[in-house]
């Protein structure tokens, strides 16, 4: 026989201390919440999980053509499709989970009104569901590292590293955003808007080395706090063998990450309770 | 002593409700308004979580200074009108929202159904939303792989359960989310009205499960318009009104309270205003009433009633027919009944009150609403189809000694004609 839980239901004062017990008791709802986003995403699609390719595959087309022939962008030696696409995949992840994060209180309304249980699940469900994308979209990756004749090497096992930093960067946003968007709708709009002009403030079309040559050392490294360039960049260097794993910028992005995610966790928390309200 | 399962002190709950827009009436105050929209959109979204100022005369109290106890295997009953925050009680109860102020104290596993189907998703196949029904519910995965082939089996849709739900028809649908529902093992259940689903063999099949819960010593909150449902599951009941508890007793006492005190005349009756009556330009319908045949009595199976239709015509010569259909509170069909007002060569522009008598030991007890229509000749549509324009209740003959409804539509009075034979043995 179970200990009898006791339950105390009142207006919570503050933030209240956040029950991991409690969460793990819900693990399978994770589960089961990451399968349905699996299974249903490409439901009915005649090309299925290949949309996942589509994005990064012809934005790395384009960005060759415009940033690396037209503009001349440099891509510090390395061909620009493999050096665009190493940058397209961390980022289309972050992209797709933030859109996916943010209006995930919005898009589930119907479900947290009518049951309890915890709710930073429904903006923590993309942040893994998205992996299922992300990892598809690594194919490519290794066919371009043949291609050019980019061998693997040890500093591949970097990656997982860097994957956690990115997860950890896009649940802290993801939650934040979310919990302002139920209440206030411009939130919604407003990612729609940002996440695209977000992406020319990470390296992804650029190197971060041409921040450090433009704007000194200082510079560079506070701008390792935006979590994507130290993931971006380290993502790089993983796949490229002769290019050296940016340390410190990956110190700073870890650092960041860890910033956006008590942010997020935090407001989350705060404004937790009256999400059934404001929907 | 019995141990106390759920307790309830000064609970109330506040909401924002929408105030009406101010209107401008030139172009230069309406500039001013859009400008100054996103500060005024702004201050009114923030205030839907602000009740530090409680004079504000748009915060609507949807429970007020509630207090009750449950104790261990209780199957409690809360009865109350539409708006009268039951709802609410059972979405604090639920913890989906939390109380303005008060306190409430739990002991035991909760689950609540505020719904079936919770999270449903239709691109999954039964098999599929099962689990994660099941899980949103607070199962886990291993309790629904143990009772999986019993939920299955109880929802009678063994055959589609590897097919999207999309494709499954709304019954079967219910079916299966009310057997995932039906397999919850807390200490503590909290129902909102999910009986109201399915047909007729189903409700029976789930009032069935909910007697077998309730029997198994759980404890139960259970919230319905369906008077027979509280009167035969419940061990008590409350009553609510305006978001405040007044009265708590016995089921049957409970539910004479309600029928006599707040289902009042109010929803038997409507009444148009001759601006926004329904009809057209040839005929408008002004009231509709079903009334005892006697003024102090109330409907009741063993006395009859009366409907009456009041209606304005703006027309002469012609076949007007004013048509309704009964329908008992599973929304089955009683029947159908449509007469002309009177002949097509005597209609004449004016007002009629045209009255139809249902006599006694027709209806059974239980909750019926109209709906209601008028045609012209039999083809022109003068006022369209309106469903569930008034309800009433139909009482049980002795409300005093059972409450419990007899199964059945139709209420008939029959006798047993017996003749003795002979002794046996």
């Amino acid at each position: 026989m179970h200990p009898v839980p006791h339950t105390i239901i009142e207006k919570k004062k503050g933030l209240a201390s956040f029950s991991l017990k409690e969460f793990w008791q819900y693990k399978d709802l994770l589960y089961f919440m990451v399968l349905r986003d699996i299974t249903v995403i490409y439901k009915q699609s005649i090309l299925g999980f290949a949309w996942a390719l589509i994005n990064p595959v012809f934005s790395m087309l384009i960005f060759s053509v415009v940033f690396g022939k037209l503009a001349g962008i440099p891509s510090d030696g390395i061909p620009y499709p493999i050096f665009s696409y190493a940058a397209l995949i961390p980022w289309t992840y972050f992209a797709n989970t933030l859109n996916a994060s943010g209006t995930s209180l919005i898009t589930n309304t119907s479900v947290f009104t009518k049951v309890y249980f915890p709710r930073l699940i429904i903006p923590l469900t993309p942040v893994i569901s998205k992996l299922a994308d992300f990892a598809i979209s690594f194919a490519i990756l290794i066919i371009l590292m043949f291609y050019y004749g980019y061998y693997p090497t040890i500093k591949l096992f970097i990656l997982p590293l860097l994957i956690i930093i990115m997860m950890v960067a896009t649940a802290g946003l993801g939650c934040w955003l979310s919990a302002l968007a139920i209440q206030y709708r411009d939130v919604k709009f407003g990612i729609t808007f940002a996440v695209p002009l977000l992406m020319y403030a990470a390296p992804v079309v650029f190197p971060a080395s041409l921040i450090l040559q433009k704007f000194g050392e200082k510079a560079y490294l506070l701008y390792g706090l935006y979590p994507m360039t130290g993931v971006i960049e380290g993502f790089r260097a993983a796949v490229i063998y002769n290019r050296s794993i940016p340390w410190n910028l990956i110190g700073m992005s870890a650092l960041g990450a860890c910033i956006l995610f008590s942010i997020g966790f935090i407001v989350f928390r705060k404004l937790e309770s009256r999400f059934a309200d404001v929907a | 002593m019995t141990e106390t399962a759920i307790k309830v002190e000064n609970i109330s709950k506040a909401y924002r409700i929408g105030l009406k827009e101010q209107r401008h009436d030139t172009l230069g105050a309406t500039i001013g308004a859009w400008v100054k929209s996103p500060f005024k959109n702004f201050k009114q979204l923030k205030s839907l979580s602000n009740f530090n100022n409680q004079q504000d005369e748009d915060i609507f109290w949807a429970s007020k200074d509630i207090n009750f106890e449950v104790k261990k295997g209780e199957v409690l009953g809360i009865i109350g009108k539409n708006g009268a925050g039951k709802s609410t009680l059972l979405k604090i109860l639920s913890r989906i929202t939390e109380p303005t102020t008060g306190r409430i104290e739990i002991y035991g596993r909760v689950a609540s159904l505020l719904e079936v189907g919770t999270g449903f998703n239709p691109e999954l196949s039964g098999r599929e939303n099962v689990y994660l029904n099941g899980t949103i519910l607070g199962m886990t995965k291993k309790e629904i792989d143990n009772k999986f082939d019993e939920i299955i089996a109880f929802s009678g849709v063994e055959k589609f359960i590897d097919t999207p739900v999309k494709r499954y028809s709304s019954g079967m649908k219910v079916r299966l989310a009310f057997s995932v529902a039906a397999h919850l093992d807390p200490e503590i259940l909290i129902i909102d009205e999910v009986l109201a689903v399915g047909d007729a063999e189903f409700q029976r099949k789930c009032l069935g499960k909910m007697k077998d819960v309730a029997g198994q010593g759980r404890t139960v909150l259970f919230v319905s318009h369906n008077m027979a449902a509280v009167g035969s599951l419940c061990t008590r009941a409350i009553v609510l009104q305006a978001g405040r508890l007044v009265y708590t007793g016995s089921p049957s006492d409970a539910i004479s309270f309600y029928l006599k005190n707040i289902e009042t005349v109010v929803t038997s009756r409507k009444v148009w205003d001759k601006m926004d009556a329904p009809g057209n330009s040839k005929a408008k319908l002004l009231r509709v009433e079903a009334m005892p045949l006697s003024k102090d009595e109330m409907i009741m199976v063993d006395k009859g009633l009366k409907i009456e239709f009041e209606i304005e015509c703006n027309t002469e010569n012609q076949a007007l027919d004013v048509s309704y259909n009964l329908n008992n509170e599973e929304s089955i069909l009683m029947f159908h009944h449509g007469n002309l007002v009177c002949s097509k060569e005597e209609l004449v522009k004016g007002k009629y009150i045209l009255s139809v008598v249902i006599p006694p030991y027709i209806l059974s007890s239980g909750e019926y609403s109209l709906d209601v229509w008028m045609g012209m000749q039999g083809l022109e549509k003068v006022m369209e189809k309106q469903n569930g324009i008034i309800t009433f209740f139909v009482e049980d003959a002795k409300i005093d000694h059972i409450s419990v409804k007899t199964p059945g539509v139709i209420k008939p009075l029959l006798k047993y004609d017996s003749v003795f034979i002979n002794y046996v043995g």
